[in-house]
């Protein structure tokens, strides 16, 4: 708490560098007038910065958007007895393990597919982007009307060849896969792309040296591809995950948490809250997320980011 | 040119304050514009466009103009939103019950009471748009029945009685299955629908326990430990475990419910009344084939129906056209509006007008429903006498009648998810 515990490092050693060096970081930021910073940073403050602090307060309180009234930490007690929690916590963990780990697998293969000499390359590229371009909440209905159980084509086309498909979303086994697959579909274009850029970036010297080296395409893949687009790897992983963690649109547009509670997220469960009118409850529940994606996140970030520094 | 001008003024001015009025100032040439918010409901903008239609009719110099708004928990937080930021249109349509409770009536909408609007209202219907002894809307549209919507020709052609009690109710359903007919259709992709078995038991549990909904409100009585009010529950939960549900009712929604049942190729559908009249344009039989029954309880002597009392109009607060909203809710609340609603949307139960009479031609489950309430054999549902409901019981019959949950465990379920609501809503006693 006191200054003096600056005092020793007004000796000579590194200090006055490292002082320098901010004082020359700090010039060059000043490049422009700080005034130029001003608009974005009251929007950022007033829509962004100013409810997220206001969240915090109405977290406690109970808020009926006519009146709140302080109740200290009843929301959060509420919150942690929902009883589909567990449920929520559990879907919410399969489904960002299960997306990011099929977004890793499928984008690698499908960006060294399409980093190859392939005719129709651009055009191939285009097809895996596209579902990255279409609203979620289309994917949603989309997909809702392709997995029904009798009329959808996707049982219709098991039925050629004589399975019988399940019914994909209103059955509790399949529901959450199912979203979860549609969910891939539609993000692995993105993935697919931080890998084409990573693996365009790998220079092709290591290539030629497998090749000197008399490997093959599998040596090429496993002992240059794979390694050198670890990068790309940490992006997508940290990129899907985070988008897992929060998954809701295109839950709540195919199985709305259902049947029963079977595909509940956190999410989900935050927005029925919400819903049902109980918007300190539901704020409670958001500053839950907030605390559970940061404590995920953050050591995911520093144990991957640790990995790139040393490949 | 000139009424373009006037909007754009308003919308500017909206966008400006921010929280404009919703309703524009009364132009110059005499004539009172009037805004008017209702759900996205086919049935609710019928109703609405007829009511507006008959009223400017009548009063030339008075201009309603419809608001929509989605329907459900979307709906809610909508009006409330615009109740507390004082942007409600002039007059609103909403549900009455326990949902009206949550709006604050005192602080946000006009008191009625003892206004000459409401002298032609029945004095039943007071009771589900008052909140501490004040009045404050009109029903608008007709009651309907909760209970089961069935398939009369299916009946006539297996020589079926309809049934008054659950162990009848059974012995039907096994024979229709017999005849290769899906006995109950279920259609859980809309949650809602899940939970027919469970709030159109309420007369059951009325004549079994008659003090059910005040104890319950009270904090004293429970779902999970009274037998009456578990039943509901025991009931989806056999049905599914029986077999008797349609294929593929986990992702079915409630128009191919209504479709089956009308076409036949089911028998029973859990249902409100409601659902019928807008089918009956396009399949005329709708009218004439699907009756209605109250969910058959233990006692046949005891057989009731459940009802669930129209949504009504209410005028909130901020409004700057008081004098015209109330207008328009005394020419709602007569039998010559209740006629303009029956010309346009069929009738699914009776009008809570003084003198509105269902028409002749009223479809046959309205007129079943008639028979209940002139053998006085009805109860309002629960949601109607007791402020309390839990936001999950939707996803919690749901898991009950897919047979994911035991019936004891989600009545014991829902008594927590009340409890939750009942302390978020502030209630006395939880």
């Amino acid at each position: 708490m006191t200054r003096q515990d600056a005092g020793p490092r007004t000796g000579p050693g590194r200090a006055p560098e490292r002082r320098r060096d901010r004082t020359a970081r700090g010039r060059q930021r000043s490049a422009y007038p700080y005034a130029l910073y001003l608009p974005a940073a009251v929007v950022y403050v007033v829509i962004f910065g100013v409810p997220t602090v206001m969240a915090f307060y109405f977290a406690l309180t109970r808020w009926t958007l006519f009146d709140s009234e302080f109740v200290g930490l009843q929301n959060f007690r509420d919150f942690f007895a929902e009883q589909n929690l567990r449920i929520g916590f559990t879907n919410t963990l399969v489904y960002a393990v299960v997306t990011s780990g099929l977004k890793v697998v499928l984008g690698l293969l499908l960006g060294v597919l399409l980093t190859s000499r392939l005719r129709l390359r651009g055009f191939l590229r285009s097809v895996v982007f596209f579902p990255v371009l279409v609203s979620t909440v289309a994917v949603g209905f989309t997909f809702t009307a392709l997995l029904r159980p009798d009329t959808g084509l996707v049982n219709r086309a098991l039925a050629l060849v004589g399975v019988d498909g399940p019914d994909w979303l209103g059955d509790a086994t399949t529901a959450l896969l199912s979203v979860a697959i549609v969910d891939v579909w539609k993000g692995v274009g993105i993935a697919t792309v931080i890998y084409i850029a990573g693996i365009l970036s790998i220079p092709q010297e290591y290539y030629q040296a497998v090749a000197v080296d008399g490997g093959g395409a599998w040596h090429r893949f496993r002992h240059v591809t794979m390694p050198l687009s670890w990068p790309a790897t940490y992006s997508v992983i940290i990129l899907s995950f985070i988008g897992g963690l929060r998954s809701f649109d295109l839950i709540w547009t195919m199985t709305r948490g259902g049947p029963g509670f079977t595909s509940d997220t956190i999410a989900s469960i935050i927005y029925k809250q919400y819903q049902a009118g109980f918007f300190g409850l539901s704020t409670a529940g958001n500053v839950i997320l907030f605390v559970v994606v940061t404590a995920i996140v953050v050591p995911l970030n520093w144990f991957l980011g640790r990995r790139q520094a040393t490949p | 040119m000139k009424t373009s001008h006037r909007m754009l003024a308003a919308a500017l001015a909206v966008a400006l304050t921010s929280c404009g009025s919703g309703s524009e100032p009364a132009a110059d040439d005499g004539t009172t514009t009037l805004s008017f918010l209702v759900d996205n409901s086919p049935a609710s903008l019928d109703t609405a466009k007829a009511l507006t239609d008959a009223f400017m009719q009548a009063n030339p110099n008075i201009t309603i103009e419809t608001e929509t708004r989605p329907g459900g928990s979307e709906g809610d937080n909508i009006v409330k939103t615009r109740l507390s930021t004082g942007d409600m249109s002039d007059v609103f349509w909403y549900n009455s019950g326990s949902l009206l409770q949550a709006l604050n009536p005192a602080q946000t909408l006009v008191d009625l009471t003892g206004d000459p609007v409401l002298a032609n209202v029945q004095e039943d219907f007071l009771n589900v748009v008052s909140q501490g002894g004040k009045a404050y809307g009109v029903p608008a549209g007709s009651a309907m029945g909760g209970g089961i919507l069935y398939n009369r020709k299916v009946y006539e052609r297996l020589g079926l009685q309809t049934p008054k009690t659950w162990a009848e109710f059974m012995a039907n359903n096994d024979k229709i299955k017999a005849a290769g007919i899906t006995p109950v259709i279920a259609t859980f992709r809309e949650t809602w629908t899940s939970q027919l078995f469970v709030l159109g038991d309420f007369y059951n549990v009325q004549a079994a326990a008659p003090t059910f909904a005040q104890d319950y409100t009270a904090n004293k009585a429970k779902f999970a430990t009274t037998p009456a009010a578990r039943g509901g529950f025991e009931h989806l939960a056999e049905v599914h475990a029986k077999g008797h549900l349609n294929e593929g009712f986990g992702s079915a929604t409630v128009d191919q419910g209504m479709k089956l049942l009308v076409e036949g190729k089911g028998a029973h559908y859990p249902m409100l009344s409601a659902q019928l009249p807008p089918m009956v344009s396009e399949t005329p039989q709708a009218a004439t084939d699907i009756g209605f029954f109250g969910i058959p309880g233990n006692d046949p002597a005891k057989h009731g129906a459940t009802i669930w009392e129209p949504g009504a109009l209410y005028i909130p607060k901020n409004t700057e056209n008081l004098e015209t909203a109330k207008k328009f809710l005394a020419f709602v609340a007569t039998p010559a509006a209740a006629d303009a609603i029956t010309k346009a949307v069929q009738p699914a139960g009776p009008y809570r007008i003084k003198d509105a009479t269902l028409p002749d031609d009223a479809i046959q489950a309205a007129k079943d429903l008639q028979t209940y309430i002139d053998d006085g054999a009805t109860a309002p549902a629960l949601e109607f006498l007791s402020p309390v409901k839990g936001p999950s019981l939707e996803q919690i019959t749901v898991a009950v009648g897919s047979g994911l949950t035991p019936p004891a465990e989600g009545a014991a379920q829902y008594d927590q998810d009340v409890e939750k609501q009942a302390r978020q809503l502030g209630l006395a006693g939880w």
